[in-house]
């Protein structure tokens, strides 16, 4: 298995080409993703042809970015102009967008090549991708557990090397939880670093890509490609791009690291904490100093979350109405019949079930007491946030309560399934980065995930210090066999 | 958190969404289980607190006045049910 880091180095050596590594990816793709049902989208001979296309122009001397001819996979709720874009649902089911999204158009620009698109929680709502309308995918680790949500493709496919690289958003966990469920390494960069453009949004405040990756290196190399102020994009932050493997290999003595007591508790499971723990005592280990803090408001997180996303989800899904695009129905005597029975028909349960409880938060008569509170949550939350950094450089935390559950464990309950995200909330209402890593696998062999959260734009830090880890702290590393 | 059936329907018709009558009664157990959830926010007391709607303290992001070329109109238009005349088509709305 070659990281993007070894896949840029020989491909710019010319000792292997980007047909020959598209090749071996299609050929991964045909044997194990019929059990692993990772993608939703693959095709071979756009995907050669583009191959072709960057060794073509290697050949005929041009100087080629850094990562030309390296293969990604996307998340089907980013805009690939000409390619079919779902969101994994039967609203979206033969959309073909117009027009690429920034990331997208970066990634081409950087002569990357797109291996397909990848499945997930409908319209990014859900933690395990069993909200699809199209197919379950399995967590390659074990193929009776989910890879958890909403980016559960995106990981899988990382997990189970069918991709080097893959591209996940992050609303409320969904990069990092799949990364933590699946054993590889997720970022959500801070909000405002990625453009939004061409992601197709569920909640606006607190939507971001990001990148999967097998390494630390390989998500700090995808970051410099889709990292970067985007005019098309009114909530792009206005900030420099730096190159984010420039710190990854700094000393990280007397670097401080928060352990947030609250992260630790009733809730999580007893494996979960001791390997997280133990990986605490790793960094000690490696001179950084860590202690425990408090994190008061981490309970109002979760609630605070549901209110919001729900809001801005059940005003930003308003636009599906069968007109401009997407389904439409067939049952329909007016206007509004026309409306309504397009959603009804075309929206999954828990996309209704949000669209619904935002609708009622926002409604006359329970704004202030659901919608507007929950704003006032966010400002509180992100004011813990920028106390706790004035001390400390990032804090640690488990990724999630628990590793994978079973396929259809959590599905009879909605806020069963919404307290999976209880560690990984407070950072999206805050806006911060974070990043999951493996730190250890439980006793049924499944990956354990900790959550490093850094400062806003500070990814730098907390690349620095998962690469640290990575490199340096002793903890189990596994090979994986799917099925 | 009780909800009631009409509430359901309150929400459900401003949302525009047909529920059936078996969703009618799923959502309604539902919501009451996830609103009461929500409503913990509620045991919190707030007093003096600014609403945040987005973490990016930015206002007012313009472009320059500057006409540039539009998309092609028949690839914009390409994914509805229904188009004539380079234009959407849908039902009738005034009579």
């Amino acid at each position: 298995m070659k990281s993007v880091a070894e896949l840029a180095k020989q491909l710019k050596a010319k000792e292997i080409s980007s047909v020959e590594v598209a090749r071996d990816y299609l050929k991964r793709i045909s044997e194990v993703d019929n059990l692993v049902e990772a993608y939703l989208l693959v095709n071979e001979d756009r995907v050669l042809e583009a191959a072709q296309a960057v060794d073509a122009k290697r050949m005929a001397g041009e100087t080629l970015s850094m990562l030309a001819g390296v293969p990604i996979s996307i998340k089907d709720n980013i805009c690939t102009d000409g390619v079919r874009t779902t969101c994994a649902s039967k609203m979206l089911e033969n959309f073909v967008p117009p027009y690429d999204a920034t990331v997208i158009s970066k990634i081409k620009k950087n002569d990357m090549i797109m291996l397909g698109k990848l499945n997930m929680d409908e319209f990014a709502m859900g933690s395990s991708t069993e909200n699809s309308a199209f197919k379950i995918t399995k967590n390659p680790w074990n193929l009776n557990y989910v890879p958890g949500g909403s980016s559960g493709g995106s990981a899988a496919a990382v997990a189970a090397l069918m991709t080097p690289l893959a591209l996940g958003s992050d609303t409320g966990g969904s990069i990092r939880q799949p990364a933590s469920y699946c054993g590889v390494v997720g970022l959500k960069p801070t909000y405002g670093r990625v453009s939004r453009y061409g992601l197709i949004a569920f909640a606006s405040s607190l939507d971001q890509i990001g990148p999967l990756a097998n390494s630390v290196e390989d998500v700090a190399l995808a970051l410099n490609v889709i990292g970067g102020h985007d005019q098309l994009d009114s909530t792009s932050a206005p900030v420099g791009m730096e190159d984010f493997t420039e710190n990854l290999d700094n000393d990280i003595k007397g670097k401080r690291i928060g352990l947030p007591k609250e992260f630790f508790g009733e809730g999580i499971s007893d494996e979960v904490k001791e390997a997280v723990l133990n990986a605490a005592k790793e960094y000690e280990k490696l001179g950084a100093i860590v202690e425990e803090v408090s994190f008061d408001l981490s309970n109002l997180s979760l609630p605070a979350y549901y209110l919001i996303s729900s809001a801005e989800a059940s005003s930003n899904l308003a636009r599906y109405d069968g007109i401009k695009y997407g389904y439409r129905t067939e049952n329909f005597d007016s206007l509004l019949a026309l409306y309504k029975n397009t959603r009804d028909e075309g929206f999954g349960k828990e996309v209704k079930r949000r669209i619904m409880l935002g609708t009622y938060a926002l409604s006359s008569g329970y704004y202030d007491a659901y919608y507007k509170k929950a704003q006032q949550v966010r400002t509180l939350i992100m004011e813990e946030f920028n106390e706790l950094f004035k001390t400390y450089d990032a804090l640690l935390t488990p990724t999630s309560p628990t590793t994978a559950f079973g396929i259809g464990a959590k599905t009879d309950n909605p806020v069963e399934m919404y307290l999976t995200d209880i560690c990984t909330v407070p950072i999206n209402i805050a806006g911060v980065p974070a990043i999951s890593l493996n730190c250890g696998f439980d006793s049924k062999g499944l990956p354990i995930g900790m959550q490093l959260i850094g400062k806003a734009f500070d990814e730098s830090t907390i690349l620095n210090l998962a690469y640290q880890y990575e490199q340096y702290a002793t903890y189990e590393k596994r090979n994986i066999t799917i099925g | 958190m009780k909800i009631t059936k009409a509430q359901v329907e309150h929400v459900a018709n401003l949302a525009r969404l047909s529920l059936t009558d078996e969703e009618k009664e799923s959502m309604t157990k539902d919501m009451e289980m996830i609103l009461e959830f929500a409503d913990q926010i509620n045991a919190y007391e707030i007093k003096d607190v600014n609403a945040t709607a987005n973490v990016m303290p930015i206002n007012n992001v313009f472009r320059e006045d500057v006409v540039i070329p539009s998309m092609d109109r028949e690839k914009l238009i390409g994914n509805a049910a229904s188009t004539a005349n380079g234009c959407f088509s849908v039902p009738k709305v005034v009579e």
